[in-house]
């Protein structure tokens, strides 16, 4: 069984160059406003679109992020409306994978199986469900795989060699390597220290390995690409969306069109990576 | 709603995966999957190390003061003729409050972990005081995470840790209360692992959380169970105590729980109401769901969205609950009834004036479901009432509801 995640990444291996992995809050600041800025994604380069699931008590994200959220669940959003995104946005764009990105309690209330059925129909293609480890693979991770969506581990600093398997063990798609201690758009780990850990755990997997949390910008993106198969980019971008909100949450410019300014020059970093690397 | 099989012992749990039922676990992100096994680990040890053992039993009697006293409300069971009342007077506790009983627990196994740095949530501010009290003992720098909203309505718990050398962020997400301040301390725990260790004041929380603070809760329950024993020969028809995490209230009940003929009663913030959402009634008025690393009785929207609720008391103003709780609830063994901000105001004030005992806003939830209920017992019956703390800190709340100016 393949997802278009698993193509995506045989795709951009054979091109020699890492993904550019790009996160957005459904629904930030509003559902069409958020469907318009996900719909720009691939165009400006992006090639794999994390969407967040709002949650009221995002314990791993930091402020920008977390307003990000509010914005959203004020907007109206829900999970079954996040779903609807998906499923919008498939109607125009077959190729470009889609993961959720979430905490497990608004999945857990909308039930499991009902969850994974819509969420197949609706294109999505893997899960990141922060608050799941592989203690709790019952919960969700074992049913996402038989449903055939990949379900996306996150490893971090604190994954040990010891642990490494166990977090491996059910996870498809690729590994989401959290290059710090920390929350959500904290500063950027050295980056030396970075590329040992993915060197790290490609000698425990034959998954593409992304990394996240605190890439920023282009020459981020670049330097952690040379190493990396993958490079996620999501508070900046949510930033890019709160920039141009006035205080009473009014554009003051147009969010999609600030965000692919940012991701085209993200993309770029991107695939000057290897080239970089290769000098 | 789930009504497991009745088990043979209701002192079990949890399970190896930390699970009570389909309650409690482990849901936490990866970065702190290591710690809490970590903890687990040194948890399990230190609690068969006759060190440890002797080392809390020493802090609790001459630091803590314990054992607390039981104490027979003669003017309380006076007033409302009917069964005899008793307080388990965990105000007299140093500090002021059970809480002291699970910090003292934590800051030794702190110890033994080699941690450098002690970070912790509060609502009421008792378990910020009881933190930055036991870090000041143990010379560790301590940090208190509480929400703006709880800052402001506890000012005296929060002048208290300044003065014990903690620092106290006021935490202005959401309502500014305690949930938010437990989202705030996971966010630095997540961020600070190598040397902090995460004090947690109730018995929620990942596993194995909620098993050692009730561990360490459960000699308010074993205490009372033998000085009812002492001083009436047998064992009480009733206990009663407040629920906010709950952790002063499975202290009491875990020693009971196998007796089969001693009813437990447990009291939820019912706020303004239940039929509204400003109320913290999660195990009458909310639905299982997974927060705060714990599968427990949650107050939540239709879309799985925590909801903020509402209790005159900050002790008790907390969306979720101890998972054994929830456990406990679905499996019909204690019975949990709110009680509304009204009635705890009555009976705070009635405590004050009939036992010369001021008990903390939380403890007096407790109080006004006894005054409910024992004039309808016997006179021979008995009634242990969890005095879970001291009700200085909420001079000013009370004042402020009964319209007066300090």
């Amino acid at each position: 069984m393949t997802t278009r995640i698993d193509r995506r990444m045989a795709k951009l291996k054979a091109e020699g160059r890492p993904a550019l992995v790009t996160y957005i809050m459904g629904g930030d600041p509003d559902y069409d406003t958020s469907l318009s800025i996900m719909k720009a994604l691939p165009a400006s380069g992006s090639d794999v679109i994390e969407l967040g699931m709002p949650f009221s008590d995002p314990m791993a994200d930091g402020p920008a992020i977390q307003a990000a959220g509010l914005r959203a669940l004020k907007g109206g959003q829900t999970l079954a409306r996040t779903l609807k995104m998906a499923s919008d946005f498939r109607a125009g764009d077959d190729e470009t994978p889609i993961v959720l990105m979430g905490y497990y309690n608004p999945i857990y209330i909308y039930g499991v199986d009902r969850f994974l059925a819509d969420a197949k129909a609706s294109g999505i293609d893997g899960l990141i469900v922060v608050d799941l480890p592989p203690e709790m693979d019952e919960e969700l991770c074992i049913p996402a795989l038989k449903a055939g969506v990949n379900f996306i581990r996150l490893a971090t600093p604190t994954t040990d060699d010891k642990r490494l398997p166990k977090v491996l063990e059910n996870t498809s798609g690729f590994v989401y390597y959290v290059s710090m201690t920390g929350i959500t758009g904290s500063a950027l780990a050295d980056t030396a220290k970075v590329s040992a850990a993915v060197t790290r755990i490609k000698g425990h997997t034959a998954l593409p390995v992304c990394v996240g949390f605190g890439v920023k910008t282009a020459e981020q993106a670049r330097v952690i690409g040379a190493s990396a198969d993958g490079v996620v980019v999501g508070t900046a971008i949510v930033n890019a969306i709160a920039n141009v909100l006035g205080p009473k949450g009014e554009k003051t410019a147009d969010p999609a069109e600030a965000v692919a300014t940012l991701v085209s020059g993200l993309a770029q970093g991107v695939r000057a990576a290897r080239l970089a690397a290769a000098e | 709603m789930n009504k497991p099989a009745m088990p043979n012992s209701f002192r079990t749990g949890p399970d190896e995966q930390g699970m009570f039922g389909i309650f409690g676990g482990r849901f936490v992100a990866e970065t702190l999957m290591p710690l809490i096994l970590d903890l687990e680990e040194q948890w399990n040890k230190a609690k068969n190390d006759p060190e440890f053992k002797a080392e809390l039993q020493n802090l609790s009697t001459h630091y803590a003061g314990r054992p607390s006293k039981l104490y027979f409300a003669e003017g309380l069971t006076k007033h409302l003729g009917g069964a005899k009342v008793y307080f388990k007077r965990e105000d007299l506790n140093h500090t002021g409050s059970h809480k002291i009983n699970n910090c003292l627990g934590q800051i030794l196994l702190a110890k033994r972990m080699g941690k450098k740095r002690i970070i912790a949530e509060t609502g009421a501010g008792q378990h910020g005081v009881a933190s930055a009290t036991v870090a000041a003992r143990f010379g560790y720098p301590c940090v208190v995470y509480m929400g703006a909203t709880d800052v402001a309505r506890q000012s005296p718990n929060v002048f208290r840790m300044k003065l014990l050398g903690a620092e106290v962020r006021p935490v202005t997400a959401g309502h500014g209360t305690l949930k938010d301040a437990m989202n705030e301390a996971l966010r630095d725990w997540v961020t600070n692992v190598e040397d902090t260790y995460y004090l947690i004041g109730t018995a929620a929380g990942p596993h194995p959380y909620p098993e050692l603070v009730r561990d360490f809760q459960s000699v308010i329950g074993s205490e009372a169970r033998a000085q009812m024993l002492e001083q009436e020969g047998r064992l009480p028809d009733v206990i009663i105590a407040a629920v906010g995490g709950g952790s002063n209230a499975i202290g009491l009940f875990h020693p009971f729980l196998d007796d089969k003929d001693v009813r437990i009663i447990g009291i939820e913030a019912g706020g303004r109401g239940l039929d509204g959402v400003e109320h913290c009634a999660s195990m009458n008025a909310g639905k299982p769901g997974v927060l705060h690393g714990n599968r427990t009785y949650l107050l939540q929207n239709a879309d799985g969205q925590i909801l903020d609720g509402h209790s005159i008391s900050a002790g008790l103003d907390y969306p979720g609950v101890g998972p054994e709780h929830s456990w406990l609830r679905d499996s019909g063994r204690v019975q949990y009834e709110p009680i509304l901000d009204d009635e705890a105001l009555e009976a705070f004030q009635l405590t004050t004036r009939v036992e010369g005992i001021i008990p903390a806003l939380e403890s007096a939830h407790a109080i006004a479901h006894a005054m409910k209920i024992v004039p309808k017992m016997d006179k021979d019956q008995l009634v242990i009432v969890n005095l879970s703390g001291r009700g200085d800190k909420d001079v000013h709340t009370v004042a402020n509801m009964l319209g007066m100016e300090i």
